[in-house]
Parts: C-alpha cells; structure tokens; sequence
C-alpha cells in the first residue's frame, strides 16, 4: 500500500474509530453525528446511483457511464463543504458531487444516453456542463474566480481532476494564473490512482501534492476516503480563498474501485490483490462503522437510508427510459447565439430534406 | 460626425477603447499588453485608462489566456484575447475548438462565449518563423466561431467593436502588413448597424472579372484592378470582412455579373478559403461562369525565410498572372494541361 496515515489528513480511521489528534479536528467541531449520518446517506445513494446508472449501461439504455466507486466520500466531503453561491468546474467522474449540489439524478444521465451535451443549466446549480477533455476545466474555474475577484465578490470556484490530469498543461497553466493573481480558486485532484490504464506513478514519481509548492500555493493531502477529513480541508481552503488569500491545491487520496468506464476492463492492467486491499479502506463502511459506535446508526435508520436509495434510483430508472430522443432540426440550435447565414442555409436545405420523406414514396430496399 | 485619419492600428486602439468605455464588462488580456501596450501598440494606453485588472498582463500561456477567458465569459465579462501573434495561436487550439467553440451548444444555450480572439496575421514584413502564419482555415473549420478580417482602419475600428459585443466567439484576424496604413476613419460609427462584420464590401465595381480577398492583399487586389484597368479591363474587388461564414450573397451577386473569379490569400492553397469560396461560387452560379475558378495563394509550404516570402505571398504581378487565367488571356500557365 502505497499511503499510509501519517502522510494525510485523516480524521476517522479506515476501521471507524476517532483518535481526535488532527488540527484540522478545529475546521469541524460543528459536524455532529446528526450531520455525519447526513453524509452517510449522501454516499449511500450516490453509490447507489452509481450502480444503477452501471446497471442501465448494461442494459442498453447508457451508451457509456463512468462509475465514481470508491470516491463518494472525496465528492461528498469536498461538494459539502461548498456554499450555493459557490461554482463548481468538474469532470465527468464527479456524479456525487453533482448529487450534492442539487442536480436530479436523471439529469446526470442525459449525455451518456446521448440525447444532449449537457444534463442542466450550470447556472442554476453553481456547477459547469461536466469536463470530457482532461485537465481543460481548471482553466475555466480559475478564470471565473478572475472573475469574482473582479466583482469583488467571496464567491469562490473549485475544479476536480483526476491524477492523470495532473500531467496536463492547462492544469499547470492554471495553477500559474491563479497563484499569479491570487485567485479564489480551489484545485481538488482526486488521486484515484489510475488514469485508464496508467498507474499515478507514471504521472509523478513525486507526491502530486508535492506539486503545489512550486507553482506558490499551499497544498494539502487528505484521505479521500474519509468524508469528514475532506470535509475539514475543503474547508479551510475554502476559507483561504475567501478571504483573499489565494488558491489551495487538494489531494485526495482515494481508489477508482471500478473501471474508467463501463467500456473499460481493469482486470487487463491491475491486481486483484490492489483492489481489495482498497475495499478495506471503504468510505462508506468506515463512515459506517464509526457512527454504529456512537450509535447514531441503528438498522432502523440504515433501513431508511437504503429506502432513499432504492427511491432515488427506481425515480432514476425511469426518468432515463423516459428521457425523449431530440428532433432532427435541434442539431442545429444553439450553435450560434446570433443568426449565422451559413449554417441557417445548412438547416434549410436539411429541413426540405426531410420534408422530402412526407410525401415522397419510399424507395425499395436494398438487397443485400 | 467626427471623421479622423489614423492608421488601422490606431484604429483598433480606437475600437477597443470604445468598447471598453460602453461597457464595463470588456477586459482585455493577453501578453505585454498592458504596461508595454502590446508588441504592436496596439492596446497602447488603454491599461493607464482602465487599470490593471481590465487590461491584465497574462502569464505566457496562451491556453490559459482562452481558458481562463472562458471562465470569464461563464461569469459575465467580456474577454478580448491578444494572442501575440499568429504562430503562438496553436497552444490555445484546443480551448479555442474545444471549448470556446462548442460551449454554447455545450449548455443548450445557457452559457455564451463573446470571446473575441485577436490575432495579428500574415507575412510581408520580413519576420522571424512563426511570426507571418495565415491560420484562418483551421478556425473556420470549427463550427461555433466566427472568423472576420479587416483591411482598412474604418473598419478595423468598426468591426473590432461589432466582434466585441456579439455574443458568439469571434477570431479577428489584424493583417500585420497593413498596421501603419491610413485611412479616414468615421468615429461615431454606430450608424452602420452590425452589418460591417457580417458582410462582404465592394471596394471597386466592375464587370469583367471578381476578385476576392480580405485582410492584407485587399489592397494588392485594389492595385491589380487599377493595372487592369488601363489594359481595358474592369476588375470588381470583394474585401470578404467575414471568413466565417463567408457572404455569399455578395460574392455570388458579383460573379454572376462579371462571369470570372480569382480568389487570392497568402495562406495555403490546400484547404483553405480558395477551396471553400470557389466551392460555393460553383454551387450558387454554375451556368454564369466563363471560367473555372482561379485561385491565387501562398504554395502549400511552411511559411519561408523572410528573404524568400515575396515569392511565396502573391504580389501584383501574380494576382494580375490570375486575372488573365481567369479572362482567358495568355498567362503562365498557357498550354499547360490541366493537371
């Protein structure tokens, strides 16, 4: 095992229990086990619609789907601690953090279905149309906090990434900028260990956090794991941002414990022993099994909570197969913002086309 | 109405200062544009008027320079982007296609982009490599941009500030060469509507042959007509003003008249507007043409040494070499089968 807890922030145990020696324990005295169990069902059903949205995948009805296991308490920890004014620029691993910010399941499952690029509206949830090209979306969120901090406003912009995207430039080109300017910026990595096929130590032979020094902020590495931990450092980087201090660069130690995609096969490239290792570093048991030891989760509310989930994704399930496939002429909508002589002529001559097909006879099959 | 010379590098200066004063939302970014005021002068006193966070110096990223304008644009500013010049363009290619492009389709229309991208372009003053690039195609290749070049300062001040308040994407393509020509320029402009941008000018009429170009060799162009002329031959000038989408209702109108077409361009013959505009040319005014269309462009060839790019830009001899192709009369190719 390539971590171990004295090289991160970690505040509950992979086994549930609260040694309460961290510092960082001051950036979350207000969490109380009401609030934890809240976490707790966060991550339960954003696995759970996770596993269902795989299941779809498999079923036919998602082209593709990008499951997030393992991660939910790196998402749910880092998501909470954001306030509704806060702007969210992501990837398109980041479902729970999308659950978090209030986005309905459904919507999250609009571009695997394929019926359009984005799932909602990025300003009514405070999070941007999810990243497909790696690494482009810390570029945006830092621009967005130029633009804050012009605004003079305490809002303040987070980025995900992954390790692999670690490597890219536009990640080290933002991470100039915002330093440079001092932007209210927040760069939470997700090191999940692997990018596809790619182990992290291919992208570094360095700690990613260890990145952070040289381009002039701080950097923090935290069990992504623990959601309170991640809680706790989000947080504080939160609040440096806030107070015009600048961005903070986030590691969260966490474990892709399912493919890249549905379309990937991990068993080509990793140890079975790897993955299990990292199934005993669970968040969700670990959460679990702490707030059964306070007693704040008794089997009556774990049966609640698994009511949620299983609600969450049958509404899931059926919101996708409703989901309508778009009219032929939307393909040229929204293009452009203003009327473009080209493309009108393209849709035109398009729109007589399939005009056509209403009153023409069908031409006979070919044989083949 | 205040009507004053100024060279077009005033004339964007102009511009940008205008826009700027109409709407607080406008900041300028870009390398050694602010205290320098930009290696063309071209944002020359605007940081002294606006300050540093309207006129901000970047880092020297140029993706960072598009990607991080796109998180202004996501929080309601109005970003114009210098990239220094036209060979420094290809780092900031993938947010530029990537993102700038496609984000208003992206988001259904929630988010737009009224990024304008200003890019100093072309050769023709002797310049180190990737100093003198015409990289117009690749960007009107990329569905969600809008492409647009000047020739003259009344419509670089005009169109620069047309490309600032549409809210789509817009690559303005300054044609270097032409920086220190003058030129009346019209200051309160806004009577001409938002059509500059979006139309094609007739900057000579004429009735024996078109010739289409933008940016740097419109006025080569305008020479070439004025040689033809004293041969008895009537040349019509197009200045094209939007690459992309291209006004074909001006270019077809002409063509259908004069029955000829040469298309002149220092980028590439390959690929490039030549191929796009004779193209459609075709499509729209098949039986009105005399002739094939001719195409007069820089070879395909990465752009040469300074000492060797008069032979690679068309000049006026190899526009007027194109003319009489198009017109039929003995030319460079004469007897040349086609190949």
């Amino acid at each position: 095992m390539p971590d171990d807890a004295a090289e991160f922030v970690q505040l509950i145990t992979a086994d549930g229990s609260r040694p309460s020696t961290s510092l960082f324990e001051a950036w979350v005295t207000d969490i109380d086990d009401a609030q934890l169990v809240a976490r707790y069902e966060d991550m339960v059903v954003v696995r759970r619609i996770d596993v269902e949205a795989t299941a779809l995948q498999r079923q036919g009805q998602l082209a593709l789907w990008p499951p997030l296991l393992g991660q939910e308490a790196a998402q749910v920890g880092s998501a909470r601690a954001l306030e509704d004014k806060d702007f969210v620029f992501a990837s398109y691993r980041e479902n729970g953090v999308a659950y978090c910010r209030g986005i309905p399941a459904v919507d999250l499952l609009k571009v695997w279905r394929g019926t359009s690029q984005s799932g909602w509206n990025p300003y009514d949830f405070g999070m941007a149309t999810p990243q497909i090209i790696i690494g482009a979306q810390t570029l945006h969120a830092t621009g967005y906090a130029l633009g804050m901090q012009n605004d003079r406003s305490d809002v303040v912009s987070v980025t995900y990434f992954g390790d692999g995207a670690t490597s890219e430039g536009d990640v080290s080109e933002a991470m100039v900028f915002a330093s440079t300017f001092k932007a209210p910026v927040v760069f939470f990595c997700q090191n999940n260990h692997w990018a596809i096929s790619e182990p992290v130590g291919l992208q570094s032979k360095e700690q990613l956090v260890n990145r952070a020094a040289g381009f002039g902020m701080p950097g923090v590495r935290v069990d992504g794991n623990d959601v309170l931990a991640v809680l706790a450092v989000t947080r504080e980087a939160l609040e440096r941002a806030r107070r015009g201090d600048g961005p903070t660069f986030i590691e969260a130690v966490t474990y892709r414990m399912g493919p890249h995609t549905t379309a990937d096969d991990p068993t080509r490239y990793r140890e079975p022993a790897e993955l299990a290792e990292w199934a005993q570093r669970d968040p969700i048991a670990r959460l679990g099994a702490y707030l059964r030891s306070t007693g704040a989760l008794t089997d009556e509310v774990a049966g609640t909570i698994d009511e949620t989930a299983d609600r969450v994704a049958a509404e899931l399930r059926a919101g996708c197969l409703a989901l309508p496939d778009p009219e032929p002429l939307s393909l040229f909508e929204h293009v452009y913002s203003e009327p473009h002589r080209g493309l009108d002529r393209q849709r035109d001559h398009y729109a007589r086309y399939l005009a056509m097909f209403e009153t023409a006879p069908t031409r006979p099959a070919v044989q083949s | 109405m205040t009507s004053q010379v100024m060279t077009l590098s005033k004339a964007i200066n102009a511009g940008l200062r205008q826009a700027m004063t109409d709407d607080d939302r406008v900041i300028l970014m870009g390398e050694d544009i602010g205290k320098l005021g930009g290696v063309y002068r071209i944002t020359e006193g605007l940081q002294d008027s606006f300050g540093e966070r309207r006129v901000m110096d970047t880092p020297l990223a140029e993706s960072a320079i598009l990607g991080t304008a796109v998180g202004l644009a996501y929080a309601g500013f109005r970003p114009v982007c210098e990239i220094q010049f036209d060979g420094f363009i290809y780092p900031a290619f993938d947010q530029i296609v990537s993102q700038v492009a496609r984000m208003h389709a992206r988001t259904a229309g929630a988010v737009t982009m009224p990024i304008t991208i200003r890019v100093p372009f072309g050769g023709g003053i002797g310049a180190a490599e990737h100093h003198s690039d015409s990289p117009e195609a690749y960007f009107m290749h990329a569905s969600g941009l809008r492409v647009v070049s000047v020739s003259n300062p009344q419509d670089a001040y005009t169109v620069i500030q047309e490309a600032i308040a549409s809210n789509d994407p817009v690559l303005f393509f300054e044609p270097k060469r032409r920086y220190h020509v003058k030129g009346d320029v019209e200051l309160e402009s806004s009577g001409q509507g938002r059509n500059a941008m979006d139309t094609a000018r007739v900057v000579s009429e004429g009735r024996d042959v078109t010739i289409v170009s933008y940016g740097g060799l419109v006025q080569v162009a305008v020479e070439a007509a004025q040689v033809a002329s004293t041969e008895g031959v009537s040349v019509e000038v197009i200045d094209l003003r939007s690459l992309a989408p291209i006004d074909f209702e001006a270019v077809a109108n002409s063509v259908r008249k004069t029955g000829r077409v040469v298309i002149v361009h220092e980028a590439a013959e390959s690929g490039g507007l030549g191929a796009e505009i004779a193209a459609g040319i075709t499509e729209r005014c098949f039986y009105s043409l005399n002739h094939a269309p001719v195409r007069v462009t820089g070879f395909d060839i990465p752009f040469p040494p300074a000492k060797l790019e008069k032979y690679h830009l068309p000049d006026l001899d190899r526009v007027l070499d194109g003319l009489d192709r198009a017109l039929d009369r003995p030319n460079s190719l004469s007897g040349l089968e086609i190949s």
